[in-house]
Order: C-alpha cells, then sequence, then structure tokens
C-alpha cells in the first residue's frame, strides 16, 4: 500500500503538466491579442506584447555626462574600469548587472548606464486603439517610424450593430419555425411526413457551399440583396435541418398525456404548441438558441456574399481589415478584440447550454 | 388579451381576412422602413430585431387562424401544414432546389447560357489550382481531423484524472466561440514576420521563440507545403474543444466496474485504455470524426483570411470561392460545389443508415 500513494501523485503531476502546457498553448495566442490591443501602435511594433509582463530585463537608467576635461583618444577609467573609446562604445559590464556604455561620436561625452531591473510594470497601455476602431471619421496615430498616418476610420460600431440586426433574428427565427416543424413531426398525422422528415436529416450535411449561386440569385431577382431580410432567411434555411433534428428529438419524449388531455381541454393545437411545448422544451430551445447564435454572429462566408459592403457585419468588417491594413496591429487587435467580446460573453454565461447543445446535434450542414 | 385570442372559438372569415391585410401591411411596411433606417443604426438594429422577429411569429399566428377559419374536415391536414409547411418550404428552397439547380448550372458556361458538358467537371478535376486544392484539402482532412480527435482524446482522458476539469476543458474549448476570422488575426499574430536584419525585433511570439532558441525568423506563412500544417493548426485549435467535451461526455458514461474490475485484474492505464476506454467510446469517435471531416473539407474562412488561397494554400471551397465572385464563373463554381457534395455522399449515406438503425421515427 505505502508505495501506491507517491506513484498516484507522481502520475497527477505529469497529468497537470501535459494539461497546462496545452492550457498555455491554447490561451496564449489570444491573450497577445488582448494584450496588443491595448499597446500605443509605436511600442507594437518595436517590442513584442510579452515585454508589457512584468520581467527582468537590461535597461537604459540614467545617463551620465562626463566632465569636458576627459580626452576620448587616451584611455578612460570610469568606475574602477579603464578602457580605450572603442570598447566603451561596445559597453562593458562594471559590475554585476551594471553596464555602461558611451552614446554617440567622440565629443558627445555621453556615457549611458543601463542595469537589470524588473520591467513591465508601467506599460504604456491606452484605449485609443477601440476608440480608433470603433470610429467611422478619420484616425490618425504613429507607425514604427513616427510617421504621422491618417485613415478612414472601420466603423466597427456600425459593424457590432449589424451583427447584432443580423444574428438576433436570424438565432429566433428558424428556432421557431423548427419548432413548429419538430412538434408538427412529432406529433401530428399528415401524408408524406415520414420522407420528408428523412429528407431534413440528409440535409444536415449538405454543403451550403452547393445552395449560395442559387440563393444569390433569388436574392438579386426579389431585390433583397445587402438587406438584413437576405441573411435571416439563408441563415434559417441553412440552420433548419439541425434545429429541426434537436427539437424533434426534445419533442418527441415529451409524454403524449399532457397533449391528450389539453385537446380534451378544448385547446388547438396552435394553443397546446404556444402555452405547453414551448415552455417545457426550453432546455433544448436555448441550447440550439445558443449554438445558432455563436454560429450566425462568427459566420463570414454567407454575410461575405449576402450582405456584401452594405450593412458589413463584425467578421466582414474585421477581414476586410486584415486584407487593407495588414500591418496596423493595434486596429487589427482590437477589431479582433470588439468581434469577440460578444460571443465570448454568451460563450462564459451560458457554456453548460452550450455543451448540451453540441452534445445533442453532431451534425451541422 | 393573447390567450383570448387563441382561444378564440370560432374564427369568423372577416376576421381572418382583417388579419391578413394587417400582417401584408406590417410585413411589407416594416421592411420598406427598415431600409430607410439606415442612417439612425441604433433605432435600425433595435427595430430590425422587433420586426424580425415579430412577423416570424406573426405569420404563424395568421395561418393558424387561417386554418382554423376552414370547414372541419379540412382542418387537421391544413394545420399540419401551417406547422410543418414553413419549415419543409424554406428547406425546399434553401438546399433542396438549390441542390438540382446547382447541378444544372455545372453544365453550362461562365454565364450559364451555352452548355458545355462536362467541361467544368473536365476543369474540377484537371487543372493545377484545383489538383493542388485537392492535395491540400486530403491534407486538412487526414492530418487536421487526426490532430483535432486524437488531442481531445487525451485532454479527455487527461482531464478526467484532474481535479480542475472544468477549468482546464473550458479554455480548451473557448476558441469554439470565437470566429474563423477572429482566429485568423490572432494567429497572423503568431505568425507574424518581419524580416531579418540587426535591430529587428520580432513582434511575432513564433519567430520570437525561434529566435530566443537560435533559430532564424522565417515568413511562416509563405513556407510553400508547410504553411498548410500552419494553417491546419488553427483549425485544430478551434476544434479540438468539440472533441474533447463529446469525447469526453462519452468517456464519463463509461460504467465505473468496468475500469475497477480491469484494475483488480491488474491492467495498468495503458492497457485500460486501450482495451476499455476506447472501445467502449468508438461510436462517438467515429461521429466526432465524421464531423470534424466534413467542417475540414468545407473549410473556407481560414484560408481566406490569412493566405487568401496563395503561396500553395489553396482549397476547394476557397476555390469555389474565387470561382464564382472573384472571376464570374457560375459554371466552373457550380461544378467545384458538386464534386465537394459528391466527396460527402458517403457520409450522407452513413448518417442515413444510422437513423434509420435508430428508428427515431415512430
Amino acid at each position: 500500500m505505502k508505495k501506491v500513494k507517491p506513484k498516484i501523485q507522481k502520475s497527477q503531476i505529469v497529468i497537470a503538466a501535459v494539461l497546462i502546457l496545452i492550457v498555455t498553448l491554447w490561451t496564449v495566442p489570444t491573450l497577445g491579442v488582448f494584450i496588443t490591443s491595448f499597446r500605443d501602435s509605436k511600442d507594437i511594433y518595436s517590442s513584442g506584447w510579452w515585454s508589457v509582463l512584468p520581467h527582468k530585463d537590461i535597461v537604459k537608467t540614467v545617463e551620465i555626462e562626463l566632465p569636458q576635461d576627459i580626452d576620448p583618444d587616451g584611455p578612460i577609467t570610469l568606475e574602477g574600469h579603464t578602457a580605450n573609446f572603442n570598447q566603451w562604445r561596445e559597453g562593458i559590464e562594471v559590475s554585476e548587472g551594471r553596464i555602461l556604455r558611451w552614446y554617440g561620436n567622440k565629443r558627445s561625452r555621453i556615457v549611458e548606464v543601463y542595469e537589470k531591473k524588473w520591467v513591465g510594470f508601467g506599460a504604456n497601455l491606452t484605449l485609443s486603439n477601440y476608440r480608433d476602431v470603433l470610429a467611422a471619421g478619420t484616425v490618425t496615430f504613429e507607425d514604427a517610424q513616427g510617421n504621422q498616418i491618417t485613415r478612414q476610420g472601420n466603423n466597427f460600431a456600425d459593424a457590432v450593430l449589424n451583427s447584432i440586426a443580423v444574428s438576433i433574428p436570424a438565432t429566433v427565427i428558424p428556432i421557431l419555425i423548427a419548432a413548429f416543424a419538430a412538434y408538427a413531426f412529432a406529433w401530428m398525422e399528415f401524408p408524406g411526413r415520414k420522407p420528408l422528415f428523412i429528407m431534413i436529416v440528409g440535409l444536415l450535411v449538405v454543403p451550403l457551399q452547393i445552395a449560395l449561386i442559387p440563393i444569390l440569385r433569388d436574392f438579386t431577382a426579389w431585390g433583397l440583396n445587402g438587406t438584413f431580410v437576405s441573411m435571416w432567411l439563408a441563415h434559417t434555411g441553412f440552420g433548419l435541418p439541425l434545429a429541426v433534428y434537436l427539437l424533434y428529438n426534445y419533442i418527441s419524449t415529451l409524454p403524449r398525456d399532457i397533449f391528450e388531455s389539453a385537446y380534451l381541454d378544448g385547446a388547438t393545437p396552435f394553443t397546446t404548441f404556444v402555452l405547453l411545448v414551448i415552455p417545457l422544451s426550453v432546455p433544448a430551445l436555448a441550447s440550439f438558441a445558443i449554438f445558432q447564435f455563436l454560429w450566425v454572429w462568427n459566420d463570414y462566408l454567407v454575410a461575405l456574399i449576402f450582405l456584401g459592403d452594405k450593412n458589413r457585419v463584425v467578421t466582414s468588417a474585421l477581414a476586410a481589415m486584415v486584407g487593407e491594413k495588414g500591418q496596423d496591429w493595434h486596429l487589427l487587435t482590437s477589431g479582433a478584440f470588439m468581434s469577440m467580446i460578444i460571443p465570448l460573453m454568451v460563450f462564459f454565461g451560458l457554456q453548460r447550454f452550450f455543451v448540451k447543445g453540441l452534445m445533442a446535434g453532431s451534425v451541422k450542414g | 388579451m393573447l390567450t383570448d385570442l387563441i382561444n378564440r372559438p370560432k374564427t369568423s372569415k372577416r376576421y381572418v381576412l382583417v388579419l391578413v391585410l394587417i400582417t401584408f401591411a406590417i410585413l411589407i411596411g416594416g421592411f420598406v422602413l427598415l431600409q430607410k433606417m439606415q442612417n439612425v443604426k441604433i433605432l435600425m438594429t433595435l427595430f430590425a430585431v422587433v420586426w424580425g422577429v415579430g412577423s416570424a411569429a406573426l405569420l404563424y399566428f395568421t395561418m393558424n387562424s387561417i386554418a382554423q377559419s376552414l370547414p372541419r374536415k379540412m382542418r387537421s391536414v391544413a394545420v399540419a401544414i401551417v406547422f410543418a409547411g414553413p419549415a419543409v418550404l424554406i428547406l425546399f428552397w434553401a438546399l433542396v432546389l438549390p441542390t438540382l439547380r446547382t447541378f444544372w448550372f455545372s453544365f453550362f458556361d461562365a454565364t450559364g447560357s451555352k452548355f458545355v458538358g462536362l467541361k467544368n467537371y473536365m476543369f474540377a478535376f484537371t487543372d493545377p489550382i484545383m489538383l493542388e486544392s485537392f492535395r491540400n484539402n486530403l491534407l486538412w482532412m487526414i492530418f487536421g481531423t487526426s490532430t483535432c480527435v486524437i488531442l481531445g482524446l487525451l485532454i479527455a482522458v487527461l482531464g478526467d484524472k484532474s481535479k480542475h476539469e472544468k477549468v482546464f476543458k473550458s479554455l480548451i474549448f473557448m476558441p469554439m466561440a470565437i470566429s474563423f476570422v477572429g482566429a485568423g488575426v490572432i494567429w497572423k499574430f503568431v505568425y507574424a514576420y518581419k524580416g531579418q536584419g540587426i535591430n529587428i525585433v520580432e513582434i511575432g511570439l513564433l519567430n520570437a521563440i525561434v529566435t530566443a532558441f537560435g533559430g532564424e525568423a522565417q515568413p511562416w506563412l509563405l513556407v510553400p507545403f508547410w504553411n498548410n500544417f500552419f494553417l491546419i493548426f488553427i483549425m485544430v485549435w478551434l476544434q479540438t474543444g468539440y472533441a474533447m467535451v463529446i469525447i469526453s461526455s462519452a468517456i464519463k458514461a463509461i460504467p465505473s466496474s468496468l475500469n475497477e474490475a480491469a484494475r483488480v485484474d491488474g491492467a495498468n492505464g495503458f492497457t485500460i485504455f486501450f482495451k476499455i476506454t476506447v472501445p467502449f467510446i468508438m461510436p462517438t469517435i467515429i461521429t466526432v470524426t465524421t464531423t470534424i471531416l466534413i467542417f475540414s473539407l468545407k473549410l473556407f474562412d481560414i484560408v481566406r483570411v490569412m493566405t487568401g488561397g496563395n503561396y500553395g494554400t489553396n482549397v476547394i471551397a476557397n476555390e469555389f470561392y474565387l470561382r464564382q465572385f472573384t472571376y464570374g464563373n457560375t459554371g466552373e463554381a457550380s461544378a467545384i460545389a458538386i464534386v465537394l457534395l459528391v466527396v460527402i455522399v458517403p457520409v450522407l449515406y452513413y448518417n442515413l443508415k444510422e437513423f434509420r438503425s435508430r428508428k427515431v421515427l415512430k
């Protein structure tokens, strides 16, 4: 027995080490973007984002101005060390972690003192990147070389509003339609019930690429291109197979008795659906709602094709920034965070429902 | 008030007619109003949400009233049509008909006016760009999927034995909430490259690590062939959480008596893993693999945002996008979409077979 205990602990350490390694790999890239989004545009080019974290580094602490009588051509003695000009220019470690280095030419007579110190506490953090990325007007900032750059703002505030206008109806409408259909398939008799339902299951795997060209033609013919309605319709179509399938699985398990007693009380199927089925199905509806919301919010392809530049959503706005301003990391990182903040809130807030929704349906078209 | 309306015993013809007119007025009026509100964004957003959701609900209410006003004999079928009809109709419009229409387009030229027979399919299977895309998609499917599933399995098994399972799992799961475009920015920053020379400080994490260990900074996304793997890793980063969650719940469903019996018989961790855990959760592993496989076949956003399909990283779905929306060649794009569908058909078949064997539909 005695031998078993330390063995378990040892394996626990290995497990923890592997998990910590993976978690680090999984979170550090996001952390880097998050930190960078608060850094000054000039700082981003001159040092990695990790330099914001407290760490020990060799930094310049003071400058010493040497007296005029020192002869730069002869040997120079500073803090007990003697060396010639070129050696001082290279820099000499005079004591543990203290480096002296001649600055500029011989006439400058300035010596810089470098010391190993804890740095990163007083990092130059700012919210102006967010202001710049949200703004609709022009934005000025300084690039790596110190040039003033003026650009059109990215108008992310509008993009966020557009995303909301697209995502909420594109989440609720398919759920509403799917719930009605799931109820019909589970509890009603009508011709073609079985083949139609098998068709829905089959449609679960159809790639949406196949539908894009015909639907785009319809939207052009109907004058719907670039409208929110086109996005609602498209996302409803693409989300429906999974929604019907999942809600069917749930609604078909509700006990038959409650419907029967409702009918006996004179309720119509519509009343039963609104007053009984919907309230009883809240867990299934909620978990699919989160799933669909994240899917719509994060979608890029459908928005790119049906919305275009008109009513641009956050993913399109961000992708356009990557294309146009691939090196403006201060705008890109803050833009990326603007696009992630709402889905991350939904994710962390409603994680348990989301997981349930994922596990119920493992195929999405 | 609402229940009064819903429970209305007998719906008169006049009432239904008025209701239909009001519904049409709200649908069309709301649409026109929405288009005119472009300049007042916040108001527009609110209106879009309320009108969009409200209209959908109103439509059902009106359709149900119409059905209820019909003679008793037709009523039950009419109600079923009201309930299931919209879903079936939208699915036909959004998925079934488009499949047929795309198939039809694939035999025509760029503008869809001249019949060209199998020419577009000849292109889809012989063009060097398409061959490169096929190769890359194969890489995505093989390496992307297997890495996701194996890593997901590893984390699920290890997490099961850890005290802080929930924290680990939700952090690894977190990228599921991030869009591909957002992930593209995150990883573009990791792979950032500033060039070689003195006084150049790498701001990309990967190059900083490589140079810290004495290596040479690389433009990771421009290195032919290997850049595919740097892109694939982004998908792994996004999808491993999904595999982990599903596999983890399957592992939790393994009866503990099974593990205990094996331990009593002297089996070690590895034996238990390969002889009990993996066989037990095999159906789940297959489901997860299938899902990620389909996913990686259709993958588009990562490549689009990171390289645009240049430098030898093109994939089928991106070439579809380019053909249709950049070059305006509907024929070739349609043929590519059909190829995507054909590749997925075996999965479709498997799905239906499994669905039937479970006898979900009574």
